[in-house]
Order: C-alpha cells, then sequence, then structure tokens
C-alpha cells in the first residue's frame, strides 16, 4: 500500500530513568563536578546503577491513509504522548522512522503560548506564529478566529481578564485555523462547556471531511468512539490492537479488566518513585468477606495492601483511591480529605478505605490506589482492580437510576422542594 | 508533495531550512518579551533610559571625579563611560535574559516543535531594542555637550554587528548549559557582575599597562568597547588593533562553538527540560 500520509517503521524511543533524581532528566553542575572528580579517581567504575532503561515506544509500525481519522488509546504510561511528541518533532526517536506527507500541527494542549499579559488580539498572533503560521495567514485568518472563539467583544483586553473558558475557546480557535494536512490533538475536549465541545467535535470533523488526517489521543473514549473511524491501541510502548474503533474500545476495555486481576507487584503502568508499591486490591463487604459484585447504597471496604522496599515506617502519609472507567474518574477517596491527623504506616500492611453506601450505579469501574510519602509520589495506579456494581437500593425508594441514562453514574442522595414550600422527601437517609 | 522523515539524528538536515521557515518567530518572541516586560513595568520604557543613565552617573563620579582616571582626548567623561555602557548593558542583559529564556519558555519547549535556537536569539533582540533606546540617550548626551565624533563614526554598525555576534555567541553557550545544569542560573549573575568590573567600562582601556593590554584584550569585550569609543570619540590614539581582532576571533569560535553545542543539547532539552 502506497497511499499513506503517516507511516512509522519500527519506532522506539528510550528514556533513561534516574533513580536518584527523583524522575527529573537534568543534572546540577555540583553533581556533575563531583562526579567527574570521583571518575577522575576511580576510573575503573562499573556502569552507574542509578539508571536503567525504559522504552516508552517499542517497534511501533502504523499506517495512517490521507482523510482517517485515528484514535489512539491506552493506559497511562502506554507511550501515547511520546509517540505524538515524535510525530509533532518535539523528540527525536531512538531507533526506527516516521515518513510525514505534509505540513504537521500539533495541538499538544490548548493555549501554549498564550500569555497573561497581552491582549486577545497579540495573542493570536503570538501562538499563530508559534504554532507555526505565518503573519500574514493570520491576518487572513483574523476575523474567523474571533468569531469562532466568540470574544469580539474583548479582544483588545488582556488574556488575563479572560474566564478560562474564553482562553481554551481563543486557543482552540487559533489552532483549529492551522489547516495543516496532518492535525495531532491531545486531549484538547477534556475543557470548554458541552456547547463548545460540540463546536470543536464539528470543526475536527469539518478537518476530517476535507480530506486532512486527524490523529485523536484521548482517555475520553466516548469522543474517540464519536470522532474516530479507527482506534490503535498501545500498551507499554507497543501496539496491541489496531481496527474499528469500536473493537479497539472493547480490546481496551478487556485488558483493563484482565490487568487488574492481575498480580499487582507484576504491573509496570505505573507512576512514582516505587520505594513503596501496592501488592493487592481486595473489595469487601461489610463482614470483610471478598465479594465479585456489590450493591448502590450497600457498605465496600477496599483494602489495600502495600510493601516498602525499606524497613522504616512511612511518615506523613496520603493515602488515595479512584474510583474511575472509561476514562472517567467518578470520585476520590483520600485521606487528607477527611482527616486531619498526621498519618505514619508501618513498612508493610494494609489500609483500609470504607465506604457506608456505595454511590456508584449499575457498572464495570476501577480501583486507581495512589500513595504519597512525606510529600512525594510513590506508587499510583489507574486500575488496579475491577469493580462490578449492580443496581441497589440506593435511594431507599427501590427505584434503580435509569438504565437509558447513559450507564456508569454517580449517585448523590438529594431532596426537592415545590414552590408552594411542601417540602418533598425524597431520600429517607441522611439528609446531604 | 513534501516528505519529512523522522529518524534519530535525521532532524539536524531540516533544521536550517526551518529556521527559515519559522523567521517571523524571532521577531514574534521578541516583540512578547518586549510588550510583557514594559506593561509589567510601572514606569515602562523610560526603564530602558534609567538605567544607564544611573549607572553612568556613578561610573563617572567614581572613576572620573574621584579617582580622577584619565579620559581619552577632549571628552567629557561622562561620554566616555557612555560609549561603553552602550554595548556592556546590551551585552550583560543578553547574557542574563537568554540564559533563562528556555527554562521560562518550557511550555513551549515541551509542548511544539519549531527551533529551539530561536528562543535565546529573540531574547538577545529584545535587548537589542533596549541599545537602540539607550542609544538616543547618547545622542542627547553629545547634543548636550556639542561634542561631534569624527569620521570613525562609519565604522560604529560594525561593532554594533560584533557585539550581537558575541552576545548570540555566549548566550547560546549559557542557555544551553542552563537547561542541562539547572543551578547554572546562580554562575550567570556572577559572570556578569564579574564581567562589569574586568571590562573597561567605567575607564579607558588605556589607562591598563602596555605589557598587559594583550592579556586584558582576552576578554572579547574589550574589543568591542574599544571600537565603539575610537568610533564616537575622538581620542588622539589609534584603534588598538590586537584587542579588536582578538575580539573578532574570539567571537567568531564562540558564536560557532555556540551553535555546535547548543545543536547538540538541544535534541535532549525537551525530554530533560
Amino acid at each position: 500500500m502506497s497511499n499513506w500520509i503517516i507511516e512509522t517503521e519500527n519506532l522506539g524511543k528510550k528514556y533513561r530513568l534516574l533513580h536518584s533524581g527523583a524522575g527529573r532528566g537534568y543534572v546540577t553542575l555540583r553533581e556533575a563536578v563531583v562526579y567527574g572528580f570521583k571518575g577522575l579517581f576511580q576510573p575503573s567504575r562499573s556502569q552507574n546503577p542509578a539508571s536503567e532503561d525504559f522504552w516508552a515506544l517499542n517497534d511501533l509500525s502504523f499506517q495512517v491513509e490521507p482523510g482517517e481519522t485515528v484514535g489512539i488509546i491506552g493506559r497511562n504510561g502506554a507511550g501515547k504522548s511520546t509517540l505524538l511528541k515524535i510525530l509533532s518533532r518535539i523528540t527525536e526517536p531512538t531507533v526506527g522512522r516516521v515518513r510525514l506527507k505534509g505540513r504537521v500541527s500539533s495541538l499538544l494542549e490548548v493555549g501554549t503560548g498564550f500569555h497573561p499579559e497581552l491582549t486577545g488580539r497579540e495573542n493570536i498572533y503570538l501562538n499563530g506564529t508559534v504554532l507555526g503560521m505565518t503573519k500574514r495567514e493570520v491576518d487572513r485568518k483574523f476575523d474567523a478566529i474571533v468569531d469562532f472563539a466568540g470574544v469580539q467583544k474583548f479582544i483588545d483586553t488582556p488574556v488575563k481578564h479572560f474566564s478560562s473558558g474564553m482562553q481554551v475557546r481563543l486557543a482552540f480557535a487559533v489552532a483549529a485555523h492551522l489547516e495543516p494536512e496532518i492535525l495531532i490533538i491531545d486531549e484538547v475536549l477534556a475543557v470548554g462547556d458541552a456547547v463548545f465541545q460540540k463546536k470543536c467535535l464539528g470543526k475536527m470533523q469539518d478537518v476530517a471531511a476535507d480530506g486532512r488526517t486527524v490523529l485523536f489521543v484521548s482517555h475520553d473514549l466516548a469522543a474517540v468512539e464519536k470522532l474516530c473511524s479507527r482506534a490503535i491501541l498501545l500498551d507499554s510502548g507497543r501496539c496491541l490492537t489496531d481496527g474499528p474503533t469500536a473493537q479497539t474500545i472493547a480490546q481496551y476495555q478487556a485488558s483493563t479488566v484482565q490487568a487488574a486481576s492481575l498480580d499487582l507487584a507484576t504491573r509496570t503502568d505505573r507512576r512514582g518513585a516505587g520505594l513503596v508499591r501496592f501488592t493487592r486490591i481486595q473489595t469487601l463487604d461489610e463482614n470483610c468477606r471478598e465479594q465479585g459484585v456489590f450493591l448502590s447504597g450497600k457498605p465496600l471496604r477496599v483494602r489495600m495492601h502495600y510493601r516498602a522496599t525499606g524497613s522504616k515506617p512511612l511518615e506523613n502519609c496520603r493515602v488515595s483511591l479512584t474510583f474511575n472507567g472509561w476514562g472517567k474518574i467518578y470520585f476520590v477517596a483520600s485521606t487528607e480529605l477527611v482527616s486531619d491527623d498526621r498519618l505514619d504506616l508501618s513498612p508493610e500492611g494494609f489500609i483500609d478505605c470504607m465506604i457506608d453506601e456505595l454511590p456508584l450505579s449499575l457498572g464495570t469501574y476501577y480501583l486507581g490506589p495512589f500513595i504519597e510519602v512525606n510529600g512525594d509520589v510513590q506508587d499510583w495506579l489507574d486500575s488496579a482492580a475491577t469493580l462490578q456494581v449492580d443496581d441497589g437500593n440506593f435511594y431507599g425508594t427501590g427505584r434503580d437510576y435509569p438504565k437509558g441514562g447513559g450507564g456508569a453514574t454517580v449517585l448523590v442522595k438529594h431532596r426537592w422542594q415545590l414552590p408552594a414550600a411542601s417540602s418533598l422527601e425524597v431520600s429517607k437517609g441522611r439528609a446531604f | 508533495m513534501d516528505e519529512l522523515i523522522i529518524e534519530a539524528g535525521r532532524i539536524e538536515r531540516q533544521y536550517w531550512a526551518d529556521l527559515w521557515r519559522y523567521r517571523e518567530l524571532f521577531y514574534f518572541l521578541a516583540w512578547r518579551d518586549f510588550l510583557v516586560r514594559y506593561k509589567q513595568t510601572v514606569i515602562g520604557i523610560a526603564w530602558a533610559l534609567l538605567r544607564p543613565l544611573l549607572v553612568m552617573l556613578v561610573f563617572t563620579v567614581i572613576f572620573g571625579r574621584i579617582a580622577r582616571l584619565p579620559s581619552e582626548g577632549a571628552a567629557p567623561y561622562s561620554v566616555l563611560v557612555f560609549a561603553a555602557m552602550l554595548p556592556w548593558q546590551f551585552f550583560a542583559s543578553s547574557l542574563t535574559e537568554s540564559s533563562n529564556s528556555l527554562i521560562s519558555n518550557v511550555s513551549l519547549v515541551s509542548k511544539i516543535y519549531f527551533p529551539r535556537l530561536i528562543v535565546p536569539a529573540s531574547s538577545v533582540i529584545t535587548c537589542f531594542v533596549d541599545f537602540l533606546i539607550s542609544f538616543a540617550i547618547l545622542l542627547v548626551l553629545l547634543a548636550w555637550y556639542r561634542y561631534l565624533p569624527n569620521w570613525h563614526v562609519v565604522f560604529l554598525p560594525a561593532f554594533v554587528v560584533l557585539a550581537f555576534a558575541l552576545s548570540i555567541g555566549v548566550g547560546l553557550w549559557l542557555c544551553a548549559l542552563n537547561v542541562k545544569y539547572r543551578d547554572f542560573r546562580y554562575v550567570v549573575p556572577f559572570i556578569v557582575q564579574f564581567g562589569l568590573y574586568v571590562s573597561p567600562v567605567g575607564f579607558s582601556s588605556t589607562v591598563v599597562p602596555p605589557k598587559w593590554r594583550f592579556v586584558y584584550s582576552l576578554n572579547p569585550i574589550v574589543g568591542v568597547i574599544d571600537g565603539f569609543r575610537w568610533t564616537l570619540i575622538r581620542g588622539e590614539g589609534a584603534l588598538y588593533w590586537p584587542s579588536i581582532s582578538l575580539s573578532i576571533g574570539l567571537t567568531a569560535v564562540l558564536c560557532l562553538a555556540g551553535v555546535w553545542y547548543f545543536r547538540k543539547t538541544e535534541r535532549r532539552f525537551a525530554d530533560i527540560i
């Protein structure tokens, strides 16, 4: 097949992880000088054991045809951002190559290069040139950009006085008028109001309908499904599935379930310094028995087992647990949210998160544990365990969240007051 | 249709073409820095005028009146100082600005591709605008003293170019080192402060004993300052050629090596910044 616009061949990107530097890439002059001196006196030192190679992308090959809209999905750390950074030439690949037929514009984050002190007009010119337009192009599209963003009245006001929604609209408007052959988009739709999001999706569909190619990276599976005909699933830097969007998303969800059932200690899709690791996540009922399915409104106890590499007590900890699914976080439970007490933990053990009335409707959810010791993130996974929820009697009325309402959601107890001031108690439980 | 190939080490070949394609960005980044700077300070553009004037005043009093160092020819001491203040101030602020430029533009560097060389280069351009503003003060000063330079003044643009090249050369070095070694930013203010005293800003380089003059000229800014004074002041002395040629040679070396080192470290900027 020769009709491609993007082609990658055996693409790989290697990063060096420094264990001592707590994740930062740079060194200090002091370290370099000290290290250099040590090197003088110990010329036969072995390979620096404090660093380790990590392949963020590994042997990735795919082709994209002109006019295709391809979604790229995968868990955190799967290599999505690295791929986009290589395609948009922010960083170089270590091995392999990419061939691109046409101008690439990337929207890795809207508003890049916006300066709060400058006016809307000044920022349009600045942002436009930063993204690769010429002044003449910006001149020509200026009115269309202002129109699309809907900020005509404020165009000569410093951007710092704009609401965040207006800033995003303006930024997207500039980027949307780039007219490149290949447009790379990363998580732009996570911001802005619903009306504007719809406008953005529309604009992106126009771009695709124009015969231009769009690569769309997002956690929002619903947006990927809506926008893309084809999707690529990345896992640990490799392509796991490449095909129709529905099929890839199904595969992604299956792999998430699978990953959640694996032994936690062997998982690599985690962030944090690693001095403490979660080893097992158990979902227990009120009698501390493991359960497969939980009912809305019933108690849930999540037991998070962890182990530290050292034997010292873990001081000043923060432990959190996210309930997520479909790329969204439904809610977060965290130790510092509900208590002012300092939390010290033994080097190995477990901590229980207890929820009295599970506020989730029918669906599959993922549990993401997080631990921080003395301000440093030690371990953080997106989906360490699955949680199957069946509809229960959450509202105390025996009624369930309507099935047609979009599936999995958070349930909140609430009351209604009628205009005649006769209060109607929907919930018999504690009022919020 | 143009085909772009991205491979390890391949981006090199695209680089100079891209530098040309993004040429407007030089202007827009410099324009942004300039706008922002003068929007943020209360006295605005007056700052560019006030700073060199105050330094000139202090130096004239200390070196001219108190230490009673000689001027060149019949030139008023303040003109002597100001002719050196111009290139020095430009050089010093270029170093400070360009060394911080990449760090303060992290969001650009880690999100968007463009030749990174543009960032430190446009901060030098911003400083050049300040230089032009200060230059207006010099004209006022010359008018005030009714002092006219002789025909040497036609060579002034050549020395401006030399000052510009030197600023870019050293700026590229400091900028790249600053990304790589994050504590390097503590070194830069020291270099600038130290430089002010070892360079002939407050005094004429003719007060340096002849046997030390050559060694003294190893500081590349000495040649630039000598050149500025030679073109602006009707001194009796001829141009001290060793210092000028040393300065030109060192500038060329610093510039080429600066570009080389910057390019070498640039490919890793997005990964380490």
